[in-house]
């Protein structure tokens, strides 16, 4: 399945939910959020909410800023 | 009662809030951040880098929580839409953190806001129960209808984002002091302590700085020096200052019993 992370078309053999995905990224030790076509996708979420082929995703940190 | 600073209903200690960005690495932005005495420090938003090592040090995990209140901010957006999106990921990233600063910038070279989609996005942003610190540029009447929106602060800059060029316009500064019933705080333009004490003396409620700082050659004692100016600028606007006298001195000592009878 294709799906848009972060602005990125990215290629992944079939991934069911966010929390897989988060685990096929390896960022599951990180503190981060996540957007879905555009809705946030609470945390309590990702182990439930489907993904589709062609979804986009935006994957954010906390980073340094003034 | 101390002398406290109240943002959407919170008392912080210091009146000084610093940014995370520009440090040489976490551990000297931990450091400034303990010299400054700050209460509130600002970090941003960005897409995580993929591919990454997952043992990579956060930044989060460098400022306690329970020491530090986190202020998401916008830096970097230029539409009313992208702040707005950048927020609500903050607040899921925060576990439902309310308290952010909006800033929606209007061109890349000056970093000067765009005050159309600033307003736009504060409508929304309060409407969803953000409580909102809103940079924006020293103009009254914007920040008075930022206020009306219901902004929790007003954050005019003192000068261009990261320029160092200190206090340009205190008239202005003055003018949204003395019509705003929400804290005003100086955001961008400080480049030393002399203009954080400038900004306090004229009233302002806080200073919010990270380029003076970080970009210091000695960022942590440039740290502890602002939190001494934030606190003297304070101080003497508290204490009310002598009024000025334009061409006219008035001897400290007294006037009688001099022992020469010479007069100018």
């Amino acid at each position: 399945m294709q799906l848009r992370i972060n602005g990125e078309m990215k290629e992944f053999a079939r991934l069911a939910t966010v929390a897989e995905l988060v685990q096929a990224l390896e960022i599951g030790g990180k503190r981060i959020a996540v957007e879905l076509n555009g809705e946030i996708v609470p945390r309590s979420q990702h182990a439930v909410m489907a993904l589709a082929d062609g979804d986009e995703l935006e994957i954010v940190v906390a980073v340094g800023g003034g | 009662m101390q002398d406290q600073l109240v943002i959407a209903g919170k008392a912080y200690n210091s009146r000084l809030l610093v940014g995370t960005g520009k440090y040489r690495d976490f551990e000297q932005t931990a450091q400034a951040l303990d010299a400054s005495g700050c209460d509130i420090v600002t970090v941003a938003i960005r897409r995580v880098n993929l591919g990454q090592n997952a043992g990579e040090p956060n930044l989060l995990d460098f400022l306690p929580r329970n020491r530090y209140t986190l202020l998401p901010n916008t830096a970097g957006c230029y539409s009313a839409e992208d702040a707005i999106r950048t927020l609500r990921l903050a607040r899921e990233l925060l576990d439902d953190h309310r308290l952010v600063k909006l800033e929606v910038l209007g061109d890349s070279g000056n970093l000067f806001p765009n005050v159309k989609e600033t307003l736009k996005a504060a409508e929304v942003l309060v409407a969803e129960g953000f409580d909102v610190m809103v940079y924006t540029s020293d103009d009254p009447i914007i920040a008075r209808e930022l206020e009306q929106i219901g902004c929790c602060a007003i954050m005019p800059l003192a000068s261009l984002i990261g320029s160092g060029m200190g206090i340009l316009n205190p008239w202005n500064l003055k003018l949204i002091i003395e019509q705003s019933s929400v804290p005003v705080l100086v955001d961008a333009g400080v480049g030393t302590a002399s203009d954080a004490a400038i900004a306090m003396e004229l009233g302002c409620d806080g200073v919010l700085m990270n380029t003076a700082i970080a970009a210091a050659g000695n960022p942590v004692l440039m740290a502890h020096a602002m939190k001494l100016a934030v606190e003297a600028g304070r101080a003497a606007y508290c204490a009310e200052r002598m009024p000025k006298r334009f061409y006219s001195a008035v001897p400290s000592s007294p006037s009688e019993g001099v022992i020469s009878s010479r007069k100018p």
